[in-house]
């Protein structure tokens, strides 16, 4: 079961799609320039947090996401929210705090989302958290019949948290058809990740947890894409979760106010040689896909949706003061309405009743492993795993029986 | 009508929330196929199946945080913690996620969290705590403490259809202790609604969860004292019914706040302020405090009945109310 480096299969994107994650990254990063005017010009309240290297990351993984699918970005996953249908006004208005910006002033940053449309889940600024939250909307989905996968991303120091491992765990034991996308930007604040985990590869962290997991040149906007839309599809199948780890670099501090001195300087250099844009037009001229008019066209659309965008933005007003006091609490009026797609008589009685008994066939001694007694230890936990377990057991990611490592 | 225990009627509410909508699903430690530490979710996964009973790993901040997460997909969840001192290991989860998810976002939580609660049992400084008040501090959350078995199966009826995430605390003492008639029918006891357990004129004692029964038991002994004392049950904390209090006082003239929790910052001291604000002037006297010692729950029989509020404090602390 170690990282793959590389998807089984090739999800081919057309011309058209090649253009359109161009356009996603190039406008994530046109807004963050942006957004760097506007905090020198102080119309940013607060900090400000870069993505600046990471857009492929971002950007890739996203769109590997069905409209249906489930996401929940990061503080630099712009990209993401883009790519979900979200705008560049949505993302201004947020750092500026206007009344029109998604969460009307009440927070900040890429801390919104939208349980109807977009189905993005907002996080909130203690890392991990999200990972158990989107597993429940996994398996919340799962058991609505729905087939649908849930996405979210954590950093490289992000998975020394706690609710890191018990969401993970959890996702794990309950084959939730959820991705995880672990975000090597190798420095957490001003803490290298050799500081924060032992391992070299975070993606080894899966094992752990006995799931599946891959490695990606994360900015590498296609090889992202293809190991993202893989583990979406292997998830949607019923093998997740999968954590899935992009290698990549936060080419800026933690925030704008940090100038991060304490990356050594030969370190920017050699990720400024792979940044995943100037990268990727490389590879759209290599293979023929655009022209000098095509990518002027492309840059010339951003340009003025940029500029419309932040019109609209600061024409927005500040939230009136007695916003503060109100909808802490969702009276009864407000609906909530699961979206079913199977039967509701298969979860109700007499079709859901059960023999509540454990079926145990693995009774944890060493002689049965050495057998190689089946991997379905457990039946009864109603995620049904038998047969799945059996036809991916040919598959070459995983180790033809455990070896003495496992244990 | 049949006479039922205060966890039976939390039994009951589970299973007949679980049978009316689809979208109510259990999840917790041992719920499962060993029915829980307390045999409070006994027989549901037999009923409901593997699906809507899961059983989970050690993890309340996996529990409730995919709790959190089945709601934003329209379910219902109610997540055990199946010591509600284990409810501190998921803290972030609740104040952080559930409780502000709503207002800055719009998206609603509408997960109860609910675990056996509470001393006297002498289960040590771990399986006996009253952490209510960590979470009425809490804008965003609902905090509700039932003391009757009637209430508790009311209550936790209109926590599961509340769409706020409720947090439910059982008070472990009653669980078998208590019985009463418990309509068969549904019906649902409102958040927010303190209860008037026994009218009087002199002093209010104003209460809940297990203290009710030793305030109720004070207020008979008090009545042969020819000291006619009402007794208040909050049943909810958080939004707390300060109508009630303050009609109390304006009856009586004289409160005295009676609960298991530790003493500093306890609700006893946000009652008194807030009778302060709006009914200063009805005062005949002092507003007096009788919780818990400011320690942790020990374990020991001796140190355990120190440490809990009892009887004759609410007795003492009330004659000497009277007497203002």
């Amino acid at each position: 079961m170690a990282a793959r480096t590389e998807p089984r299969m090739a999800y081919p994107l057309t011309r058209e799609q090649h253009l359109e994650l161009y356009y996603y990254m190039k406008l994530n990063r046109v807004l963050e320039d942006r957004l760097v005017i506007l905090f020198r010009q102080n119309k940013v309240v607060g900090g400000l947090y870069s993505s600046l290297g990471q857009e492929a990351t971002s950007v890739g993984t996203a769109y590997a996401l069905e409209q249906h699918d489930w996401m929940a970005p990061m503080i630099r996953n712009v990209g993401s929210l883009l790519v979900k249908g979200y705008r560049p006004r949505d993302i201004f208005m947020q750092y500026m705090a206007r009344y029109d910006s998604p969460t009307r002033g009440k927070d900040n940053t890429s801390h919104f989302g939208d349980l109807r449309v977009r189905h993005v889940v907002s996080p909130i600024s203690m890392l991990g958290d999200l990972i158990p939250v989107m597993t429940g909307v996994a398996i919340g989905a799962r058991y609505l019949g729905q087939k649908v996968v849930s996405m979210t991303w954590i950093g490289d120091g992000g998975t020394s948290t706690g609710a890191f491992h018990e969401g993970l765990n959890f996702a794990a034991v309950q084959r939730a058809p959820f991705v995880l996308v672990v975000e090597n930007n190798q420095w957490a604040y001003s803490t290298p990740v050799a500081r924060q985990v032992r391992a070299r590869d975070l993606a080894d962290r899966a094992k752990a947890y006995g799931i599946d997991s891959y490695i990606v040149d994360g900015n590498d906007v296609v090889a992202v894409y293809q190991t993202a839309k893989e583990a979406v599809e292997r998830c949607r199948a019923g093998e997740g979760p999968i954590l899935i780890e992009a290698k990549t670099m936060r080419m800026k501090g933690h925030a704008q106010h940090d100038p991060a001195e304490y990356v050594p300087r030969e370190m920017f250099e050699y990720w400024k040689a792979r940044d995943p844009i100037a990268r990727y037009e490389r590879h759209l001229t290599d293979h023929g896909l655009w022209d000098r008019a095509v990518k002027a066209e492309i840059e010339g659309r951003i340009e003025r949706e940029i500029q419309e965008e932040l019109e609209f933005a600061e024409k927005s007003a500040f939230p009136p003061p007695e916003l503060a006091e109100q909808d802490v609490y969702c009276d009864a009026s407000h609906a909530i309405e699961p979206r079913w797609e199977r039967p509701i008589e298969e979860v109700m009685p007499p079709r859901a009743s059960v023999k509540a008994k454990w079926v145990v066939t693995d009774f944890g001694g060493l002689d049965q492993a050495a057998a190689g007694v089946t991997l379905a230890r457990v039946s009864g936990d109603g995620a049904k795993p038998e047969k799945k377990k059996a036809a991916t057991k040919a598959r070459p990611t995983r180790t033809p029986a455990r070896s003495k490592s496992r244990r | 009508m049949a006479q039922v225990t205060y966890l039976e009627a939390i039994r009951q509410a589970l299973f007949e929330e679980m049978e009316r909508d689809p979208t109510v699903i259990c999840i917790g430690e041992d719920i499962g196929v060993y029915g829980g530490a307390f045999k409070v979710t006994a027989g549901l996964l037999e009923r409901f199946g593997w699906e809507r009973v899961l059983d989970t790993p050690i993890s309340e901040t996996a529990i409730v945080g995919a709790a959190i997460g089945m709601g934003y997909v329209g379910l219902r969840p109610v997540a055990e913690m199946q010591f509600i001192d284990f409810i501190a290991c998921a803290f972030n989860q609740i104040t952080n996620f559930a409780a502000k998810s709503f207002y800055r976002w719009g998206a609603p939580v509408p997960i109860v969290i609910r675990g056996p609660a509470g001393g006297g049992v002498h289960g040590g400084p771990f399986h006996s705590q009253n952490p209510e008040i960590y979470f009425v501090h809490t804008p965003g959350l609902k905090v509700v403490y039932p003391a009757t078995a009637y209430d508790a199966k009311g209550l936790l009826k209109s926590a599961i259809r509340d769409n706020n995430p409720v947090l439910f605390f059982e008070h472990k003492f009653l669980y078998r202790r208590i019985k009463e008639d418990v309509p068969a029918d549904d019906y649902a006891v409102p958040l927010g609604k303190a209860a008037v357990r026994r009218e009087g004129k002199d002093l209010t004692i104003i209460s809940y969860a297990a203290m009710v029964h030793t305030a109720l038991e004070a207020a008979e002994i008090l009545a042969r004292e020819g000291i006619d004392a009402e007794v208040v049950d909050l049943r909810t904390l958080l939004p707390l019914d300060r109508d009630t209090i303050i009609q109390s006082v304006k009856k009586t003239n004289k409160i005295l706040v009676a609960h298991e929790d530790t003493r500093t910052g306890g609700i006893a001291g946000e009652i008194a302020a807030s009778v302060c604000e709006a009914a200063f002037e009805d005062l005949d006297g002092p507003i007096l405090r009788v919780t818990a010692l400011d320690a942790p729950v020990p374990y020991s029989p001796p140190l355990e009945e120190r440490f809990l509020p009892n009887l004759n404090q609410v007795l003492e602390a009330a004659r000497k109310l009277a007497r203002y």
